[in-house]
Order: C-alpha cells, then structure tokens, then sequence
C-alpha cells in the first residue's frame, strides 16, 4: 500500500511539474505587454521600464519561471497587475464563493443521483425506469446556463423567491449566502445528477447480475434485500470515481454560470485577468485548479486501494 | 431499429438539414435589422418571433446551426485525425515509450479543467470561431487516442491478428488493414457523443463571448443577448435554447442507439 502511494504521488508531483511548464510557456507566447496595457497608450519608455522592473518583468523567463513556482511552493502566489493585491488574497477571497458552490452542487447531486439511479435499477425496462432515463438523457442535453437564465426567470422575476444574480456574502450569515447560491448549484447540479444517476443504475445492474448476487438470493434474500444489503456497496466504486471528477469539475466549470449569476468565484476572477492581461492571476488560479483536479484524483485512487487491494497492483 | 436510434436520427436530421438549407434560402436576411419590428413574439410572419434588432430568430437558428454543428464537427475531426493514429501506435507497441508518453500526456490534459483551458486559449488567441474549434478540438484528442488504444489492446491478442503477422505485415499495416475497422464501431458512438458536447461547449463559449464574432449569429451568442430582456421577451431566450437542447438530445440518443446496436453482446441477446 505504501508503494503504491509513493508511486502515485511521484506521478502527481510530475503531472504538476509539467503542468506548471505548460501553463508558464502558454502565457509566454501572450500577445502584449501588460506594463503598457497598464499604463495605457500614453505612457513614457522610463515609467514603463520602472514598471517592468517593479512587476519583475525584465527578468530572464527561467528566472520569472523559476520565481513563480518556488514562491508557490511557500504559499506566495504573486502580485496582481492590475489590483496590485496579493493573488493569494484574492484567491482565498474567491474559493469562498467557489468551494461551498461546488461542495452545494455536489451535493445536490449526490441526493438526487442516488434514489433516482437506484429506484431505476430495482425497477429495470417498467415504466419508473423509463421515466428517470428519460429525464436524465434531457438533463444531460440542457445547456446549464440556459436552464439557470429559465430559473432565474421563474423563481426570480416571476416568483421572486431568489436573487436573479449576485452572492449575499458570509457576512451577511450562513442561510443569505446559501440562498445566493441555490439558483447556481441547481443549474450545475442538474447535468452532474444526470450523469450520476446513469452510472449509478448501469453500476447497479452490472452488480445484479452477478454470482453473488444470484447466491443470497438463493439464501432466501428478497430482491429488495439483496440489493440493499450486497449488491449497492459493490456497485459504489464507478459512482465514486465520478463523484470524484465531478468535483474537480465543478470547482474549475462554474465559470459560465458564475457568469450568469455574477458570483465573484474563481472562475470569473480567471475570465476577468485574461482580459486585463493579468497574466500572474490567470497562471497561479490555473495552477491551483490543476493542483486541486490532481488531487481528488489522487485520493480517490488511494481511497479505491485501500477498498480493493486488487487495484494497487494495477497500472 | 431501436426507437432512440430513430428518434435520435430524426432530430439531428432536422437541425443538419436546416444548416443546409440556410445556405440556399432564409426566410428572413440575418444582418438586416428592422428596428420597426423588434422584440416581437411569434407570429404567421415571424414563427419564432424577431429579437432586439428585429431580426428573425428563426433565420438565426438556421444560420446559427451551421456555426454549431461546423464547430463542433471540425472539433470532432482533429480529435480523431490525432487521437485514432497516436491510440493505434500506442497499442502497437504496448508499453513502449510512446505508449508510456501518449498515455501520460493523456492524463495530463484530462488534469487541466478542459473549459478554463478552452476560455484561456480563446482568451489569448483572440475570440473566433476557429479558436474555438482549436480550444474544444484539443480536449477530443485524448479522448480518441485512450478509447482506439484500449480497443487496439484487446484486438492484438486475437487469432486473426497472429495470423496477419505470420503473414509477414508489419505492425503498421496491421494497425490500418485490421485493427482501425475493428474498432470503427466504437469510434462512431464516441464520435457521436463528443459532436453533442462539442455543441454544448460551443453554446457555452460563444455565450461568455469567445465563440463566433458578430455578426455571424450563433446559438449561445443569442442567449447572451437575450439574458437581459428575458422578463420581457422569454420568447427571445427560449427558442435558440430548445435548438441546442433538441440537437443535444437527438446527437446523444443517436450515440446511445448506436452502441445498443453495435454491441455485440446485446445483438447476441436479441438473436
């Protein structure tokens, strides 16, 4: 077990290596030079050479390279361009919004995936299955932010039950800030639950048909019991795994519907530093969520060894 | 036939045919604007009713789905024109090292959040059409060279395949004349269904403004017009969202009727 953790955590630590060098380089290759597009049209060679050396932008690119990485290594993720704040900041200001959105989302997910996918399975080709295909197959069609502007229209506009857009903010307590989110992690929710319930109920059917399965039925198990007792646990580990991508999805995705709903997250804080030409921003929000995706799938492989000591000898 | 493969059929057909049809004739001119006749709900004149310049949405539909459905196709290709030969070398030398790099790079762009990346490289390279076919063309790459390799995998251990090397063929042609129509099947069902996420993800783009420019009308590009007069002209945000979700369902009820009947298993099951 403890090889297999080093051998993944080898393979993360050079997953990010390359990714750090993908996304530095990409960035290189940026058309313009974010010390004029700061200073406007107007600006003088020596303001904007001091500018250049305050951003550090006279520096060689394996310098600027070798800075940006071995400072985000001790947690300093650079000065902003444009605000002139450090990106740390305004990253940990913006996961506020970003985290608990995806964690809602995910959730909802979860709820409603597991009884739909798992009711569809125990009532395979009746008309319950039939019904929560059919949904599902229109869930993953649906365009989320127009099913978030229809939210909006109905619960917001017409019923004014919600905010059409804009996050209330912890301040404002725990049950405000929720309710700004609840239209968004709906409109997200809704193709993830889709997909979810999909992999639940093929997982599920998968693991009824198997010789285990027919064995406690023999035992005199209900269909009902054995389904509940042995064949749902084994039928998890697929449902996990997407669980687990869908998180790392949600965190980096949002960005469309943080749009709709004008949520300051991450997403938006990324859309708005490329067109600043913020470049510090952009490669240390898109580090941090390469790092974030690597993650969660690290623990859940970890997660998958230490269920099934089968998978650790695998590739 | 089963009747998700028809129905799939019939409303990807309507939305190609309409693209086609654009080409030749529209009811109305898509760059003309009639400011006399704007935000107007449906009427015998305007069935889907006109927009804020007063423009047909019916006409924007039909040219918006050639944006969509050329975007997303051209994606769909350089997907498969990359993807398929890189899966096929991988599997002809199992574990070699450019198997070893090809599954790596696989996972490394599966690490990266594949909208983010698509914003980024639109955001860099200028909002186009083309850069956006770029952006989702990229993320179809693995995605073709993991399934054609694990495909490949599973056929190189087969008789016919020991045969054709015994026949003296190279690994080469062996991959081309054997394995690539073995695993065509497949391919398509992928090809289906990364075609609808490529209109989706298209939608997307051009609804945050990074797909097709003004005054090319796009589907998403409608929707981003529409989100601010929505109380008053839902009609204006409802329609161009049915195209995509209908097209959507059509493509990904196709790819599910496909795979039903390609699959060997579940034909056995029905002989």
């Amino acid at each position: 077990m403890l090889r297999f953790a080093l051998k993944r955590l080898l393979s993360l630590a050079a997953t990010l290596w390359v990714a750090s060098l993908i996304i530095f380089l990409s960035l290189e290759i940026v058309p313009g030079d974010p010390a004029a597009f700061m200073l406007g049209m107007n600006a003088q060679e020596d303001t904007l050479n001091a500018l250049r050396e305050e951003l550090g932008l006279n520096q060689g690119p394996l310098q600027r390279y070798l800075g940006w990485v071995g400072g985000m290594l001790v947690g300093d993720f650079g000065t902003s361009y444009t605000y002139r704040t450090p990106v740390a900041e305004m990253i940990l200001e913006r996961v506020q919004v970003s985290l608990p959105l995806a964690l809602y989302a995910l959730t909802l997910s979860t709820v409603i995936a597991f009884p739909a996918g798992i009711w569809a399975a125990s009532r395979r080709g009746r008309a319950a299955d039939v019904t929560v295909m059919g949904l599902t197959q229109l869930g993953v069609a649906i365009p989320n932010f127009w099913f978030a502007m229809l939210m909006v229209l109905v619960f917001a506009i017409n019923l004014r039950w919600f905010n059409a857009g804009g996050f209330a903010g912890w301040d404002a307590g725990f049950f405000p800030a929720m309710k700004s989110l609840t239209l968004p992690a709906i409109a997200l929710a809704l193709p993830q639950a889709s997909i979810l319930a999909r992999v639940m109920r093929s997982s599920l059917l998968d693991t009824l048909s198997e010789d285990f399965i027919r064995t406690a039925r023999a035992k005199g198990l209900t269909r009902a019991q054995a389904l509940w007792r042995h064949a749902l646990r084994n039928a998890l580990i697929p449902v996990l795994t997407i669980i687990g991508l869908q998180f790392a999805f949600l965190l980096a995705g949002a960005i469309i519907i943080e749009n709709v709903f004008f949520l300051p997250g991450l997403g938006r804080l990324v859309f708005q530093a490329i067109s600043a030409r913020d470049l510090i921003v952009v490669e240390s929000v898109v580090m941090l969520l390469v790092f974030a995706v690597v993650l969660v799938n690290f623990v859940v492989d970890l997660a998958y060894a230490a269920v099934d000591p089968r998978l650790r000898g695998q590739k | 036939m089963s009747r998700n493969l028809v129905l799939g059929a019939v409303l990807s057909a309507v939305f190609v045919l309409a693209a086609l049809i654009s080409f030749a004739w529209v009811p109305y001119d898509v760059t003309q604007m009639d400011i006399t006749n704007k935000i107007k709900p449906p009427s015998p004149a305007h069935p889907l009713g006109t927009d804020h310049f007063g423009r047909d949405i019916l006409s924007m539909i039909m040219v918006g789905a050639r944006t969509s459905i050329a975007v997303a196709l051209v994606a769909v290709g350089i997907g498969m024109g990359l993807g398929v030969p890189l899966g096929l070398a991988a599997a002809a030398k199992k574990g070699g090292w450019l198997d070893e790099l090809i599954m790596r790079a696989n996972d490394l762009v599966f690490a990266f959040p594949s909208l983010l990346i698509a914003i980024m490289i639109t955001a860099v390279f200028g909002a186009s059409a083309i850069n956006a076919i770029i952006a989702i063309g990229i993320f179809n790459i693995p995605v073709f060279a993991r399934l054609t390799r694990s495909g490949a995998l599973s056929l190189w251990t087969r008789d016919f395949v020991l045969a054709a090397r015994v026949a003296g063929k190279g690994a080469t042609r062996i991959s081309v004349e054997h394995i690539l129509p073995n695993v065509t099947n497949l391919l398509i069902v992928q090809g289906t269904i990364q075609f609808s996420l490529g209109i989706l993800a298209e939608a997307g783009l051009s609804y945050v403004g990074l797909g097709a420019q003004p005054p090319t009308p796009s589907w998403g590009r409608m929707l981003a017009d529409s989100q601010t007069m929505v109380s008053f002209a839902p009609h204006m945000a409802l329609f161009p969202g049915l195209a995509i979700l209908l097209t959507v369902l059509g493509l990904n009820l196709m790819g599910d009727g496909l795979r039903d009947r390609f699959d060997p298993k579940l034909q056995r099951a029905r002989q």
